[in-house]
């Protein structure tokens, strides 16, 4: 008799485990708070209770607003940056690009503290709240809008710009009809790494917004101390967008990887 | 000809006025650490005493130990638990590839508060206290997928036929997996290590939501003393920017050698 042979997918057993207990019942979990009532009675009236309090729907819009310029300030500036790039023939292009993730590296809360000292010194920290938030995220998301791009953009075959000049286009043409549909992948990977957590990431808004611009990962905050069911209702709809919006954007692409860590 | 150097010029500029907006904030903490003051944009003289400060105080040499500490403990797991899960997921069928990839992918793409609050709320509901098993599950979770990323692509590289082949030579499964398969795979165990290191060293929203009380990472002691304040407020935020400093000369020395090491590894390979 021959020993049954050791089967390799066996070894996916631990992480499937470890998905099971920390990754899907957690998202359970806040399907059942989210649906459920202090009394775990089956109730809708998080979703009410949240959805027709004015303040709660004014604070919704001006912390989509916010990571709405967030986004497309990020894209204004990264683009040319990635586009000039990925263009250049330096051969040392790479260093300049290094540059760019760097800061990154630096821990996030000691980055967002050193524009805080930079505002401080300046003498608009605490006077422009929204200006400065915006300019924190900007400064702190824009190297996962350059990397995506930047691969994109690499990716374009020079001799599609040959082609469109040897058939009469101009450089608007070009950069219209090659350039914009070509690296509309960067764009949206580099869009779902910058949208979201400018509207979650309430580090920032606290620390530079003088604690005086709420964005909706705050309310996920305050509800952690005082209502569950809540937060988790909160949580339930940032879960959806996220769900819905990389169904549309077709996932996350694995080499695009923005943290930086191929370089 | 005239035009070009001009458009060549304004994208040098471009690109540069960008790079000193994002240094700026941290050359401005680097100049001022090393002056006798605790206000920026007041007059001091050239002095370490900030750095002796860092280095002075327990609480803030303890905060660090603890970040490092457990950066290095949830790196470590997540890409042990990552490769060996990545490995076995590469070999299952393609449903449940599919599927285990997928659910992988939700820590990624999801918001991380969301993520938090979920353990967070879960740990609670089975009466689970917060405690450093919490907390090394949470950072687990945000770092593992990232390795399972850098892995999978190493795998779909790999030659198949060799782990066969060491089999009918009569290597054990295991003895195969170790001596075939991981040199294969390596440099994606490794990116994903770094890359783990680093989401948990950067990490502030899943710490609060799962940190035992008591326990100070660089991201929650940085961001109580900014927002909350105590009787040593200004000099404990001006040996932050001794602690900045240190961090970015760290990092950049890191970014300089492994590039210098790979260059060479790169002419080492031309060569041949």
């Amino acid at each position: 008799m021959k020993m049954p042979r050791f089967s390799r997918k066996t070894l996916c057993i631990p992480y499937a485990v470890f998905l099971l207990f920390f990754v899907v019942i957690p998202m359970f979990v806040i399907l059942f708070y989210a649906f459920t009532d202090r009394e775990m009675h089956f109730s809708f009236m998080n979703f009410v209770r949240f959805f027709s309090d004015p303040t709660k729907l004014s604070t919704i819009v001006y912390s989509l607003v916010i990571a709405l310029i967030t986004t497309v300030v990020c894209i204004l500036v990264a683009y040319p940056v990635a586009y000039i790039l990925a263009r250049s023939k330096m051969k040392k292009k790479f260093v300049i690009l290094m540059l760019f993730v760097t800061p990154m590296w630096i821990n996030f809360v000691l980055r967002v503290n050193a524009i805080r000292e930079l505002f401080n010194w300046i003498g608009i920290l605490g006077e422009a709240n929204y200006f400065n938030t915006v300019f924190g995220m900007v400064y702190d998301f824009l190297p996962f809008m350059i990397l995506p791009l930047y691969t994109t953009l690499q990716k374009i075959d020079v001799s599609l710009y040959e082609a469109s000049a040897d058939l009469g286009g101009n450089a608007f043409t070009a950069f219209t009809r090659i350039t914009l549909p070509l690296s509309m992948p960067g764009i949206i990977s580099g869009v779902t790494m910058v949208f979201l957590p400018s509207m979650t990431n309430y580090v920032v808004s606290d620390m530079l917004g003088n604690s005086k611009v709420t964005i909706i990962g705050k309310f996920i905050y305050e509800y952690f101390g005082t209502d569950w069911h809540m937060g988790s209702m909160v949580a339930l709809v940032l879960l959806i967008v996220v769900f819905v919006s990389s169904l549309l954007s077709g996932g996350f692409k694995s080499e695009e990887n923005v943290r930086g860590a191929n370089l | 000809m005239k035009k070009q150097i001009v458009i060549k010029c304004l994208k040098a500029g471009f690109v540069g006025l960008i790079l000193l907006l994002l240094y700026a904030p941290i050359l401005l903490l680097a100049v001022y650490s090393f002056l006798s003051t605790d206000l920026i944009g007041t007059a001091g003289s050239f002095s370490f005493e900030h750095y002796t400060k860092l280095f002075g105080d327990p609480v803030i040499l303890g905060m660090i130990g603890n970040t490092l500490l457990l950066a290095l403990v949830a790196a470590t797991l997540s890409t042990i638990l990552g490769t060996v899960g990545a490995l076995g997921m590469y070999y299952c069928k393609k449903r449940i590839k599919t599927a285990l990839h997928g659910i992988s992918q939700i820590p990624v793409i999801n918001a991380e508060i969301v993520t938090a609050l979920a353990l967070a709320i879960t740990f609670v509901a089975v009466g689970i206290g917060k405690s450093y098993f919490t907390l090394i599950v949470g950072h687990m979770v945000i770092c593992t997928p990232f390795v399972v990323l850098s892995v999978i692509p190493k795998l779909k590289q790999m030659d198949n036929s060799l782990y066969e082949a060491a089999l009918d030579l009569g290597a054990s499964p295991a003895k195969a997996l170790f001596k075939v398969v991981l040199p294969q795979i390596i440099p994606g165990v490794i990116s994903g290590f770094m890359l783990a290191i680093t989401l948990s060293l950067d990490d502030y929203i899943v710490t609060v939501y799962t940190r035992p009380s008591g326990f100070e990472t660089i991201s929650t002691y940085v961001f109580n003393a900014t927002m909350k304040g105590n009787a040593h407020t200004a000099e404990t935020l001006s040996s932050f920017w001794a602690l900045t400093t240190v961090i970015f000369v760290v990092i950049v020395l890191f970014v300089v050698i492994s590039n210098l090491t790979g260059l060479r590894r790169k002419e080492a390979k031309n060569e041949k």
